[in-house]
């Protein structure tokens, strides 16, 4: 009965390709055509222009609160652009540049942080899940996806992201231990921004690396370099193709930075230094692969400010919208309304009306005598 | 009509279910070989495979957000919970999740989902399994919960939170389980969701019960129709939606309600139907509404305990009397 060692050490990959300069690992480069690196490339500049653009209205109260993705475009594009479109898109709260790729319109969420619920409705034909707030919770809904996609034999992977933080929690864990037990088409995508609001990466796990984590759940791990969109888009492809083959579950680590603040209500001066934001802002992954295309004679001239009048198109839209109608909220709380619902949408709809109407007859009726009150007030 | 246990009638409910309906399958602990920790899955495994059938990790928050997954891409997961103690763990799932999801989505995915499996006391569970859950649930917009109190309201009711289209908590009765009466064969029958029942006619004192206080208030009507009290009983079956519209008729005839519930009562669903009450039947009513409940403690593991912490049928008789201005004999 010897005591002996039962899983040899475990390794875990860590792929780069294209440094802070945007000098390049040629035999790593992936294949990519010219026209969709331009496309890659806009909808990075896309996604970090409305990013700042949405910061500017939340300041002047036409939005509400909102989670910024600068720094983080990398990860989410290099991502989301090996999935088809047949494919899921599973975000937490912080993919605004993948969830424009995945064909929500800039108004759209404008409408969302704006608070209208039409504004976090997928189109009929969109693959994707709404934005979600609690930590982890759309990790099982992700696996979900997975196991009816396994189910019907249907050809679909699912890409789900969360963040750091998000690894410290049960159902991160679940989710990983489900899918690798059920190998479901899925990959999971850690974007690794360092700082879960205050909390930094070395308070969160005593682990080395988010990525050998998979290891545990018998699936591998991959690290990549988070704001280097080809090593991003290297390692999803991979996976992708892995999930799409029948092969399984990937977890892939982007360590990547949030160079803003956690939330429009976050100050982050107060838990980081100004030095580490200034080595991230070195690493900036539009820079690099900005001088990458360059390189390649491929960064088209005019570019941002192409971006800008589509971004500035969509707030003049979004700005015509009508306010939200208070009815609406009881649209959707169940499939069929029930009748108490029915009766408090019609309760609100009146006073709404004489909210509006000026006052009229009798300023104080008597209150009602014993048989004389109204008895339809159902309130379950 | 076929006479069985409500285990059986709800094992019917799940085979004719999934039967009828590809979509349909059972997720959660021990389901598949074990068939149920109470047996309620007896047989599916071999019927309908083990991807219809699946037994999962422990795990009740993940097995739960991977029904919610699948039932936004049209399946109909039945998740099972070994007992409803356990859903705590999937608490987050069932109400930021399950509940919402229709919401957030503009009306895109909703959530055929039912969670069921056995709550409330027990024998000689204990403090961790002896709960009646259904209050951490029927609080919340976009859920419906359901209490089934008969083999044939399990049945019907079951296919109904099936057939239904929004997140349904299906909170069954480990003292029930054994229960026998009388369930329709016919695979198509079915009863609504949001309709009480009148178990029991009568004309001076209302008393609203559910699941083993229901039984009970039986026991305590037999006993008061001695001393010439009249007691009609009115079983909700589904907490949420509610059928006030029923339980006012009621009361609006017997002009007096005595509300049983095995829960610690506070803020329970003794507390609600009392409001709905009040708020619908005041000038009706010729006492103030009784409220019969547990004890507002833990639930002990001791026997004598047990039947102490939970309402007796002597309790209901004395609420009863009280309401009716009766002495007893």
């Amino acid at each position: 009965m010897p005591r002996k060692v039962l899983e040899p050490r475990f390794s875990v990959e860590y792929l780069s390709i294209l440094d802070s300069d945007g000098n390049l690992d040629a035999a790593l480069e992936p294949e990519i055509s010219p026209e969709q690196l331009q496309t890659l490339y806009r909808a990075m500049l896309l996604g970090r222009r409305l990013d700042e653009r949405m910061v500017r209205l939340q300041r002047q109260g036409r939005v509400g609160t909102f989670a910024p993705i600068k720094g983080q475009e990398a990860s989410q594009m290099g991502s989301v652009f090996s999935l088809r479109r047949t494919d899921w898109m599973v975000p937490s709260f912080r993919e605004t540049a993948a969830m424009l790729w995945r064909g929500w319109p800039i108004e759209k969420l404008l409408l969302f942080f704006a608070g209208h619920l039409e504004g976090g409705q997928p189109a009929p034909d969109q693959r994707d899940l709404p934005i979600t707030i609690p930590v982890a919770t759309q990790l099982p809904h992700a696996v979900g996806l997975a196991y009816a996609a396994q189910y019907r034999g249907d050809d679909v992977v699912v890409m789900a992201f969360f963040g750091d933080g998000a690894t410290s929690e049960g159902d991160f864990h679940e989710a990983l231990n489900f899918a690798g037990v059920w190998h479901v088409p899925i990959v999971f995508v850690c974007q690794n921004n360092q700082w879960a609001i205050s909390v930094p990466i070395k308070k969160q796990t005593h682990s080395r690396t988010l990525a050998q984590k998979a290891l545990a759940y018998g699936l591998p791990g991959i690290q990549v370099d988070g704001n280097d969109v080809l090593a991003v888009y290297a390692a999803s492809r991979d996976a992708v193709e892995q999930a799409r083959a029948g092969d399984g579950p990937t977890l892939i680590e982007c360590v990547t930075y949030r160079l803003g603040v956690h939330t429009t209500a976050d100050d982050p001066t107060k838990y980081r230094s100004e030095e580490e934001v200034q080595e991230w802002e070195r690493k900036d992954p539009l820079t690099r692969f900005a001088a990458y295309l360059q390189k390649k004679n491929l960064l088209p001239e005019g570019l941002e400010q192409e971006v800008d009048a589509e971004i500035a198109a969509a707030v003049t839209r979004f700005e015509a919208a009508a306010a939200a109608d208070p009815l609406r909220m009881f649209d959707h709380v169940y499939a069929e309304p029930p009748p108490h619902l029915v009766a408090q949408r019609e309760e609100m709809r009146e006073r709404l009306r004489s909210d509006n109407a000026p006052p009229e007859g009798e300023p104080h009726p008597s209150p009602p005598m014993r048989g004389q009150r109204s008895t339809s007030r159902w309130r379950n | 009509m076929a006479v069985m246990t409500y285990r059986e009638a709800l094992n019917v409910a799940l085979r004719e279910e999934m039967r009828r309906d590809p979509r349909v399958f059972v997720i959660g602990e021990e389901v598949g070989l074990y068939e149920g920790a109470y047996k309620v899955t007896q047989g599916l495994l071999k019927e309908f495979g083990p991807q219809r059938v699946v037994d999962t990790p422990i795990a009740e928050s993940g097995f739960t957000g991977v029904g919610i997954g699948a039932a936004m891409v049209g399946l109909r997961p039945v998740v099972e919970m070994m007992t409803f103690n356990f859903a705590m763990l999937a608490l987050d799932q069932i109400v930021n999740s399950a509940a919402k999801m229709y919401y957030m989505s503009g009306g895109q995915y909703n959530i055929p989902i039912v969670i069921r499996g056995p709550g409330g006391p027990a024998h000689q569970l204990a403090a961790q399994h002896s709960q009646s859950m259904e209050v951490y649930f029927y609080h919340v917009p976009g859920l419906k919960v359901v209490r089934p109190s008969t083999p044939m309201d399990a049945k019907g009711l079951l296919k109904s939170a099936i057939r239904d289209d929004n997140p349904v908590i299906f909170i069954e009765s480990e003292t029930l389980y054994a229960v026998k009466g009388e369930v329709p064969d016919d695979p198509e029958f079915i009863i609504p969701l949001g309709q009480a029942v009148v178990r029991r006619e009568g004309t001076d004192v209302t008393v609203i019960a559910y699941m083993g206080m229901m039984y009970r208030a039986l026991e305590a009507a037999e006993e008061l129709a001695k001393e010439g009290i009249s007691v009609e009983i009115v079983d909700p079956r589904t907490l949420r939606p509610m059928d006030t519209e029923t339980i006012i008729g009621s009361v609006r005839k017997t002009h007096r309600a005595v509300v049983v519930e095995a829960g610690a009562g506070f803020a329970g669903m003794g507390s609600e139907i009392s409001a709905s009450i009040t708020e619908c039947a005041f000038d009706d009513l010729d006492a103030p509404i009784e409220r019969v409940t547990g004890e507002n403690a833990p639930m002990p593991y001791a026997r004598n305990l047990e039947r102490a912490k939970t309402p007796s049928k002597e309790k209901i008789v004395d609420a009863v009397r009280r309401v009716c201005h009766a002495q007893g004999s």
